[in-house]
């Protein structure tokens, strides 16, 4: 028998879309509409079918995966568990409960994606906004070093460019598009005017612009590799539109000056407020790594690189970070959760999360679940469980499953490993 | 003979598709294998569309298929995954992140 899901949220990236409609076929889903190109195979590639965790490679019971999983965190002297933003908040506020539990240390995917973005917020602050109020106002929509049109493929049509809203009843024809960018992506091809920035020129670019808003003419004839004469204009039309923001992404965290670079372009978006309403929006990867900043801000006071040794938590970004905990080699044993830092993390630290035991939690077999001591496949938040995951707007988005849950929750898995520990 | 360029990593939509389908398929170790670059550069350096290239940091070396893509002179990207993490360093300057985008590296015909 076929049944039809309305209004089921896709967890793949930021944007959360929550229009998702699927049909369900013999407890698998059969067909999907309107998801986008990234967020299909989170429907139509996850096999709910129930699986036995791994330990060393080799099928185990739960109750057996779940002991030797507190045996290797309550032996290691400094254990790290990593991941958190694939997951749903629910089991990140457990994973933070272990790693207090533990002493250890807590990092999400934030400090490889937006953590500069995070440093960059604590230095001066983020004019922020819903996805909703953009779409609804924003005339002027400057994306910089982002590609929507790659990585938030349904960005164009729910919230920004193509999106009719109450003062832009037009959509498309009502806005005015720019893209700063250091190559000509399918964003920049769709903009109303591309600049080209010099590689590891952002900052230059920015501070060119802050000085233009206030009148100041900078020395030099161009900035970034742009003529001033362009930044002149863009200047004036910042300042006379009605509603801007700024969409920004890796292009300005993983570059040299990171979050230097986006300090200065907050600074910009708040000095702009002198003159007219203008935000600024992180583009957000994981479909919940918006949570795991709010979750692990409310537990600890900070939103990624925490070691509770000490017994409270510490923020330390280049202290306590995961890459660089791992080049030092100062872990010695790794819980992941719905992460895959084997494939993601420079080539060096990679290989040192192969060196040590690891425990991996995740729908997905991937390539570090491939080399861990103990693999849990857990069901998939958004598919075939409940939960709440953060828009990259830091809104909550209460996900319904479209198939019922069989398998284990990340949730339900950490718990029982809180208690094993405990016990040991 | 070899020429530095910046290399940028960063997502696609055939990696993206292609994790979905596991990282252990042909379809991601596809999407992740492979070197856009300017038309120019390679009619330069006498690479042809499809042939293999030799990246080099200190930090690792690649072998990866050419594809013309729209690049600035100079520039090559690879998709955000375990190739091009070969060639990433573990520095964070501090912050936690590392240099995913921006890297010298050297590129020469394999």
């Amino acid at each position: 028998m076929k049944t039809v899901v309305e209004n089921v949220t896709c967890t793949f990236c930021g944007c959360l879309c929550d229009d998702i409609i699927v049909e369900v076929e013999d407890d698998r889903i059969s067909r999907v509409r309107r998801a986008c190109a990234n967020g299909r195979g989170v429907f139509l590639d996850y096999d709910p079918t129930p699986r036995k965790p791994a330990v060393a490679g080799r099928e185990a019971e739960w109750e057996d995966a779940v002991a030797e999983a507190a045996k290797v965190l309550v032996r290691a002297d400094s254990p790290l568990i990593y991941g958190l933003s694939s997951s749903a908040c629910e089991a990140q506020r457990k994973a933070i409960a272990l790693a207090d539990l533990l002493g250890a240390i807590v990092d999400t995917t934030s400090s490889v994606c937006h953590g500069p973005t995070g440093l960059a917020m604590q230095a001066v602050g983020e004019p922020a906004a819903s996805l909703g109020e953009i779409r609804n106002r924003a005339d002027l929509l400057i994306f910089w070093g982002c590609n929507p049109a790659a990585a938030h493929l349904r960005h164009f049509e729910r919230y920004s460019i193509n999106a009719p809203g109450t003062l832009v009843p037009n959509g498309r024809r009502d806005r005015t598009m720019i893209v700063f960018d250091v190559r000509p992506t399918a964003t920049a091809k769709a903009a109303d005017e591309f600049f080209q920035v010099l590689p590891d020129g952002d900052f230059e670019v920015l501070a060119a612009l802050r000085a233009l808003v206030h009148g100041k003419e900078p020395e030099s004839d161009s900035a970034g590799g742009i003529p001033l004469g362009r930044l002149r204009d863009l200047t004036e039309r910042m300042k006379t539109c009605r509603y801007g923001v700024f969409f920004m992404g890796m292009g300005l965290t993983m570059s040299r000056a990171r979050d230097i670079n986006v300090r200065e372009l907050f600074s910009l978006t708040a000095e702009l407020n002198e003159f007219t309403r203008f935000t600024v929006m992180p583009m957000r990867g994981h479909g919940n790594v918006a949570g795991a900043d709010q979750v692990l801000t409310w537990q600890s006071g900070y939103p990624f690189a925490v070691s509770f040794a000490r017994g409270y938590p510490q923020f330390g970004p280049g202290e306590f970070s995961a890459v660089d905990v791992l080049v030092r080699e100062e872990v010695d044993a790794a819980l992941i959760l719905a992460s895959d830092p084997v494939a993601h993390f420079p080539h060096a630290a990679a290989m040192q999360l192969k060196r040590i035991p690891t425990i991996v939690i995740d729908p997905m077999m991937n390539l570090t679940a491939e080399t861990a001591r103990v693999y849990f496949p857990t069901c998939c938040y958004g598919v075939d469980a409940e939960g709440v995951s953060y828009r990259m707007d830091n809104v909550p988005i209460w996900l319904r499953g479209a198939l019922p849950t069989v398998r284990p929750t990340d949730e339900s898995i950490l718990d029982s490993i809180i208690e094993a520990v405990k016990r040991c | 003979m070899s020429e530095n360029f910046i290399l940028v990593t960063g997502r696609t939509v055939k990696q993206a598709s292609g994790l979905h389908k596991g990282k252990g398929t042909d379809a991601y170790r596809r999407a992740v294998t492979v070197v856009e670059m300017n038309p120019e550069d390679m009619a330069r350096m006498g690479i042809a569309e499809g042939q293999a290239v030799r990246l080099r940091t200190p930090d690792g070396q690649v072998e990866a298929p050419v594809r013309a893509g729209a690049l600035p002179p100079k520039m090559v990207f690879i998709p955000m995954g375990p190739v091009a993490n070969e060639l990433v360093g573990p520095g964070t300057d501090g912050t936690g992140m590392p240099s995913f985008k921006g890297l010298t590296v050297e590129v020469e015909p394999a």
